[in-house]
């Protein structure tokens, strides 16, 4: 600091991370008052939390060993389950390609813009299960309502991603279309596609890997697939099937992702 | 144009070569087939499939106009969703943070520590909320402890994945400047990796709160606390105006985590 | 004072990098080693701290036999020890004093170094040496909004808050253009002399050895072939410690330069 050496501080502090102390106490002070009042109102029954020890201990105890002998009941979940994966994953990355075009603003007028937008955040905005109950009640138990709301799901992911790359790309490559003389089509196939078909081909893939995953919860609210299976042993304390389940499941979740990981490294 | 094509000597041009073709074919037909054989073996009633929009029409008119009547409840029962979600994240972050010293290579003690480190992260990772909701609520009873706890679990594999990663990635250069002082074990961690993943450590935890609050509103479908509860109590009385409401709730307050986590995100990157 | 004996180091199966060195350096003389990329000066300087486990032979700093030390005692040989590093390696996101602290880490207690609770003394001298040096202006500073030569003045306080009883610098100007690389050589050479410190300095830039040290040792295939001073450093020795290298053309830059 000074250059006289005798006059060398030998106290030191780290800068706060927030200079302003008005601030920086504010923001201490607000954090922990949240986590008392939080710790203090959340409607907790200790009593009931005691009791649990026990019963995990049950449950724990009733699921070891797993029992894999109703098998034919697993695969066919599971089958089911990766029918509505597939289809879903079609069905979606079908829909998400207009629906990404409407939401890039660099191509669409401003009034379809906003809509591709608001479909994309309502798409992203509700967890599949809550999706999944609403279609359940709109057009009954099992597998369709699952792959509606997988649909869904696959639109939040996919259109918003394709979207992004859509407003990224070159557009040299349009206007070169376009002083060729290319009709509008033309220009889409021959200038838009080319860049955003790598892109589109391995985000179809990320979603299949997603949609298996999510096939396995959305059953739990009655859209059929693996979790439908699940639930029901969970329902009827079977906790050796429901183990059982889960295994599987979290098997072929790694198995799932090894491949895609692979096919997506090969693709890009 | 004849002169140039004359010079080349052929006027024939394909994108691919016969190889590649064969290869983009047999993956279009293995996806078409596997997409036949699930729309032929689905176990779906056709009627109900073309029904279906006209179903979803009459729903939507149900719902609408919202009734607000219950909006008071709604909206405190939704700020205990947002509890849950930042405690989850909370806890979530502080077990993942051993979890992710394990199960990065440069830091893990040895093989068996790494081996554990990646259990557990594979395992919190692949079973899903609501399956670590169904679980805790088995154990400890419906409410917010099992909902916490679901979350907590599902984070700590993402968290813990993620640094583990940005702790495998750091640049070893300031690590062995330390070590060469003569500085304990703990203390090179203290100094020349955590500064090192800070930035990491404050993104994969926003991003992850922003995540959580997503699946905080599902919890209460399978009992475990928050709005879920009053969606699902809602549609089983068929009381779709209030159904509408809180869902128009949950919107609300996901559009508002995501404007939330990015001004965070800019505060503190 | 250091002396290195029969020193050997063997990464797996291949050609030895040191073969059966032997080097003593006695008193507070600044020492460099000069030799072509490959030739294990790097490794030699990485032996003496054992960032590097060598292979056989032994290195005794001050009446200390090194290479057996393990754990707690390799710790504490190691805080006597300053290293001076080509990329700085500071760490970045840290402030320039917490970077000159971690100096201290080997001696301070661990819930001092998390609080960030240094000593008055250990901050003092912090002060005194960055001052020396003239960095303490920037002690609030995150280390990586300095200035290449600025930087390398921190690695080298941060060297000097050891305590040392030698320092190592590897290529502490390989990364400098060449007016600041003079400023570190020359501050490396006055703080040797103020500090009354053995250094021991890897170089590739023959004009600056010749400069700023007082004993230039010739490295070539992991052996020493010439240990002189700067004014017996020929064009015959130089053509020994350069020739027949993978690198012969950079030798002809350092002979123009010489």
């Amino acid at each position: 600091m000074s250059g006289n050496p005798s006059s060398v501080p030998d106290t030191w502090r780290k800068p706060p991370f927030i200079a302003n102390p008005f601030i920086r106490w504010t923001v201490y002070l607000g954090v922990i008052g949240y986590i008392v009042w939080v710790g203090a109102s959340l409607p907790i029954n200790w009593q009931r939390v005691a009791e649990g020890i026990g019963r995990a201990q049950r449950i724990f105890g009733g699921a070891f060993p797993p029992n894999f002998e109703r098998s034919q009941l697993l695969i066919d979940g599971f089958l089911e389950s990766l029918k509505i994966a597939l289809l879903a994953t079609a069905g979606g990355v079908a829909l998400s390609i207009p629906i990404a075009f409407m939401a890039a603003r660099n191509i669409a007028p401003l009034p379809i813009y906003y809509l591709g937008r608001a479909i994309i955040i309502i798409a992203r905005s509700f967890h599949p299960v809550i999706v999944a109950i609403i279609f359940v009640k709109a057009v009954g138990f099992g597998p369709f309502a699952g792959v509606l709301t997988l649909i869904v799901y696959s639109i939040g992911f996919v259109a918003k991603m394709l979207a992004e790359r859509i407003e990224e790309i070159d557009f040299g490559q349009v206007e070169a279309m376009r002083a060729a003389g290319a009709p509008y089509l033309s220009t889409l196939f021959y200038a838009i596609f080319p860049q955003i078909m790598p892109r589109q081909i391995g985000l179809s893939i990320y979603q299949l890997d997603s949609n298996l995953r999510a096939s396995a919860v959305v059953g739990i609210v009655g859209a059929g697939g693996i979790g439908a299976t699940l639930a029901n042993a969970f329902g009827r304390y079977d906790y050796d099937f429901a183990l059982a389940i889960t295994m599987v499941i979290v098997g072929v979740i790694l198995i799932s992702e090894g491949i895609s990981g692979v096919i997506r490294k090969r693709i890009g | 144009m004849n002169s140039i094509s004359n010079q080349f000597g052929r006027e024939d041009w394909s994108r691919y070569t016969p190889k590649q073709r064969m290869q983009r074919y047999a993956a279009f037909a293995f996806c078409a087939l596997a997409l036949g054989w699930a729309l032929g073996s689905i176990d779906v009633i056709w009627v109900w499939v073309w029904d279906a929009p006209e179903q979803m029409g009459d729903l939507l008119g149900r719902m609408y106009p919202p009734d607000p009547t219950n909006l008071g409840d709604i909206l405190r029962v939704l700020l205990e969703t947002v509890n849950i979600a930042t405690f989850a994240t909370g806890f979530g972050v502080l077990v993942s943070l051993p979890v992710a010293y394990l199960a990065a290579q440069n830091t893990t003690p040895n093989r068996a520590t790494l081996w554990l480190g990646r259990l557990i992260l594979v395992t919190s990772r692949s079973v899903n909320t609501i399956i670590w909701a169904l679980l805790f609520v088995a154990i400890f009873g419906p409410g917010v402890v099992a909902g916490i706890l679901a979350i907590m679990f599902r984070s700590i594999g993402f968290i813990g994945k993620l640094l583990g990663e940005a702790i495998e990635e750091i640049d070893k250069r300031p690590v062995e400047a330390l070590e060469a002082t003569g500085a304990s074990r703990f203390k090179v961690i203290v100094y020349a990796i955590i500064p090192q993943v800070m930035p990491t450590f404050w993104a994969v935890a926003i991003l992850r709160w922003d995540i959580n609050l997503r699946e905080s509103t599902v919890l209460g479908l399978v009992g475990a606390g928050g709005i879920g509860i009053i969606l699902q109590g809602a549609i089983d009385t068929f009381n779709w105006p209030e159904a509408a409401t809180v869902l128009l709730a949950i919107l609300a307050l996901v559009v508002l985590g995501e404007v939330v986590s990015a001004f965070l995100r800019r505060r503190i990157l | 004072m250091l002396k290195i004996t029969d020193l050997v180091k063997r990464y797996g199966d291949g050609d030895p990098v040191l073969k059966n060195l032997d080097l003593t350096i006695e008193g507070e003389s600044v020492v460099s080693i000069i030799g072509s990329s490959g030739a294990g000066k790097s490794t030699l300087l990485r032996c003496i701290n054992r960032l590097v486990e060598p292979t056989s032979g032994t290195i005794e700093l001050n009446g200390t036999e090194l290479t057996r030390l393990r754990g707690r005692e390799l710790r504490a040989a190691r805080r006597k020890i300053g290293m001076v590093f080509q990329s700085f390696n500071l760490v970045d996101r840290l402030t320039v004093m917490e970077n000159v602290q971690s100096g201290r880490l080997g001696y301070i207690s661990t819930w001092a170094a998390v609080m960030r609770r240094y000593p008055k003394k250990d901050i003092r001298r912090a002060y005194e040496l960055m001052e020396r040096v003239g960095i303490a202006h920037y002690a609030d500073k995150r280390a990586d909004q300095l200035s290449g030569g600025e930087r390398q003045r921190v690695g080298v306080v941060r060297a000097l808050m050891q305590d040392p009883e030698i320092l190592l610098a590897d290529e502490p100007t390989a990364s400098l253009d060449p007016k600041t690389s003079e400023q570190i050589m020359g501050l490396l050479r006055d703080l040797a002399g103020e500090l009354k410190l053995p250094v021991l300095i890897n170089i590739h830039n023959v004009t600056e050895a010749k400069a700023y040290t007082d004993r230039i040792v010739g490295m070539r295939y992991g052996r020493i072939i010439f240990d002189d001073t700067p004014e017996n450093l020929d064009q015959d020795a130089m053509d020994r410690i350069y020739s027949g290298s993978p690198h012969a053309d950079r030798s002809g830059d350092m002979k123009e330069a010489s």
